[in-house]
């Protein structure tokens, strides 16, 4: 709890200037905590006499976080293939490992792993434990939640990554609750605290409008799901050497209520646009499915994948799986180029961590050029097929 | 079919901003809406009964003006709102909300079926409902986009993942998170919005539902924040210029490092 001491406050406002949240405001010249405080404690370190203090709540603190040791990478497999941001967070983890002085591990979960192993030690693992079994051809929340539970149980991992796709945002989730353990979903950015080795989980809150660093000072292992594309994968090493430990799974993790009856690849455009490296997004501006085939020409220009607003995904031009944004996918290609989007801030939410954005709109005044690095400001369906010609031209 | 959905009150992003030079939120006329996906849960939890009869619970932990997410949830046809409400749950994390829930729900008693949003779009965080499952020792699927059909006993649908969907299987009690593409939620009728005029709604405080102190609120969170920073502005708002040729040779030339 926040507490206010009503003896010290002398009602100067400071920490309602302060509080991020709106939590607290000066009534009759005493600070009053209302519902929305999160306890984040910038109001105690700005009040200048001392009259707010964070009360140590009773923290249920695991007793022996020292005996948790290693960083972990749960590397996603599915039909024979390997989710690349696994190679992402190899690289992000080598580096934390190295800083922790502590071994990077690798979890493989599925059915014919193959070479896949080995190539995870060429990316930076020290160790690979592999549980490869004809019952985990196919994902389920339980299945790879016991059986991944199960190996942190025994290895005591100071740290878990994993990627925040579909089946990491899915399974990952339960697996944090049945350890009691503190998880924070779409991290950006990674780093560890010096003076106690806490790892600092950086992702963005409110549609990206705000930037949050979140630590679990009292448990282990500290969990995050990581957005693909945002870590770099190391350089392969073929002279890497590392341990492969095949895990045998015990029959009861592999026992299901949910039975998975198909699996159906999108056979539709590359339905994953958050793996894409560079994204040609559509919006209502291309006025009709027709019209939308301009972007589909630009992409396959450019070799890009396509993605769209949910103006063009509730039109149904194409699917939600290709749907930017706050209630679609949050993507961060190196390139985005915008075509006919007005730059809604639940738009924008999905896109605004590309590395570069390039934006094509008729109205110069159209929020989507906040964003932009480059602008066009013109009919795009002059400027598309000249782009196109160019591009095409250049080759 | 008893079905219970976990619905939450959230700020409308688009009014949510950090001021740079201050560090704080923008706050005038932050409006508070229902959490979009959970919208889609509400729809689909009524119109499983419609198709095979029973109730629908509507269920939020949060401050007394949450009750508005549980009144717009009647007014599209739920039956029932439980609000569960006290100044110890200051601070939850998703762990200390799952438990939360957890607790609420076993108060509740028996269920076939809960639903969830993927996520709530203040955290976008997409844990509750996995935790909240695990918590009760029932099978959960996440991100269902298409109900294919639903039986008194067994529910088949479509999960979407980031290369296409499952269909998968699963007997109740089960939990289920869903995505927008699943369905159109409803327009609120005249009679619904006069039967959430009147209704009312169960309140439990963290004694009713016999949470321990050290599960909920901060306690209970092993997620702490510890900074709130604006993100990184982008560069410079850069318009090209000159004839649309020009334009389109500059363009094609900042392109061209990504080829
Ligand atoms: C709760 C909630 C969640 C939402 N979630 C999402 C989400 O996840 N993703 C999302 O995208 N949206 C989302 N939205 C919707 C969002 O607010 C916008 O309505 C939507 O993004 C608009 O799509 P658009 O930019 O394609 O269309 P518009 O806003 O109509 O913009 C079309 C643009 O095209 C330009 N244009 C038109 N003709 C031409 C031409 N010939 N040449 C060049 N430019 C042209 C116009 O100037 C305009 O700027 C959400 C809304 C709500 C309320
Ligand atoms: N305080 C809450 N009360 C009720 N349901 C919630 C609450 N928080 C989260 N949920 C449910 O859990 C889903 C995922 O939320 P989150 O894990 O916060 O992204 C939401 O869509 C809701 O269905």
């Amino acid at each position: 709890m926040l507490i206010v001491n009503s003896e010290l406050c002398v009602g100067c406002g400071l920490c309602e200037d302060t509080c991020a949240f709106g939590a607290i405001e000066v009534q009759d010249g005493l600070a009053v905590v209302g519902d929305a405080c999160t306890l984040c404690g910038s109001c105690v370190d700005v009040c200048e006499v001392e009259a707010l203090v964070l009360e140590d709540v009773e923290k249920s603190v695991q007793v022996d976080l020292d005996s948790w040791s290693g960083i972990w990478v749960y590397c996603e497999f599915r039909a024979g293939h390997l989710a690349p941001v696994s190679l992402e967070l190899l690289g992000a983890g080598r580096k934390l490992a190295d800083a922790r002085g502590v071994k990077l591990s690798a979890v493989l979960i599925g059915a014919d792993t193959k070479e896949t192993a080995e190539q995870l030690i060429g990316y930076g693992a020290d160790v690979v434990y592999r549980v490869d079994s004809p019952a985990l051809q196919y994902f389920t929340d339980e299945a790879y939640g016991a059986v991944l539970t199960d190996l942190i149980q025994i290895h005591k991992p100071e740290v878990v990554l994993a990627g925040a796709t579909a089946i990491g945002r899915s399974f990952i989730p339960g697996v944090a609750n049945s350890l009691g353990a503190g998880l924070t979903a779409d991290c950006t950015e990674l780093a560890i605290r010096e003076d106690d080795g806490a790892l600092l989980q950086t992702r963005p809150a409110f549609g990206g409008n705000i930037m949050a660093t979140i630590v679990c000072p009292s448990s282990r292992p500290q969990m995050s799901t990581v957005r693909p594309k945002v870590m770099k994968p190391l350089e392969f090493d073929a002279a890497r050497t590392g341990v492969i430990e095949d895990v045998e799974p015990a029959p009861e993790q592999l026992a299901t209520k949910v039975r998975v009856l198909e699996s159906v690849l999108s056979d539709q455009d590359d339905v994953n646009i958050q793996e894409a490296d560079i994204l040609v997004g559509g919006g209502r501006g291309l006025e009709s499915e027709k019209g939308f085939e301009l972007i589909r020409n630009l992409a396959e220009s450019m070799d890009a994948a396509v993605s769209a607003s949910r103006a063009v995904v509730d039109s149904g031009w194409i699917g939600y799986p290709h749907q930017v944004g706050q209630t679609g996918k949050t993507v961060a290609p190196k390139l985005y180029v915008a075509c006919g989007i007005s730059g809604a801030i639940q738009h924008v939410a999905g896109m605004q961590s590309s590395e570069t954005i390039v934006a094509i709109n008729r109205d110069k005044e159209a929020p989507i050029f906040d964003v932009a690095d480059y602008g066009i400001v013109g009919d795009l369906f002059e400027i598309i097929p000249l782009l196109i010609t160019k591009i095409e031209g250049n080759r | 079919m008893k079905i219970i959905v976990c619905v939450k009150q959230v700020p409308d992003a688009k009014d949510v901003r950090l001021d740079p030079e201050t560090n704080t939120l923008a706050r005038e006329g932050v409006q508070s809406i229902m959490n979009p996906y959970d919208q889609h849960a509400v729809e689909e939890a009524v119109s499983l009964k419609e198709q095979l009869g029973g109730e629908v619970t509507v269920l939020t932990m949060g401050p007394p003006q949450a009750e508005e997410v549980l009144k717009q949830a009647i007014s599209c046809g739920a039956d029932h709102g439980v609000l569960v409400s006290d100044r110890a749950f200051a601070g939850a994390d998703t762990w200390a909300t799952s438990y939360t829930l957890a607790k609420a729900v076993e108060k509740i008693g028996t269920f076939d079926l809960i639903l969830c949003g993927k996520q709530a779009i203040d955290g976008d965080t997409a844990q509750v409902g996995p935790g909240l499952a695990v918590r009760l020792g029932i099978p959960f699927i996440t991100c269902i986009q298409k109900v294919r059909e639903a039986s008194e006993t067994e529910i088949v649908m479509e999960r979407m993942m980031d290369d296409g969907y499952d269909v998968v299987a699963v007997s109740y009690p089960a939990l289920l998170t869903v995505v927008k593409d699943l369905n159109v939620p409803r327009v609120p009728s005249l009679k619904g919005k006069m039967k959430a005029k009147k209704a009312e709604f169960t309140v439990l405080s963290a004694a009713d539902i016999g949470a321990e102190t050290a599960c909920i609120g901060l306690a209970g969170s092993p997620t702490q924040v510890v900074d709130v920073f604006p993100p990184k502005p982008r560069g410079e708002r850069s318009i090209l210029t000159g004839t649309l040729e020009e334009q389109i040779e500059q363009l094609a030339e900042k392109l061209a490092v990504y080829l």
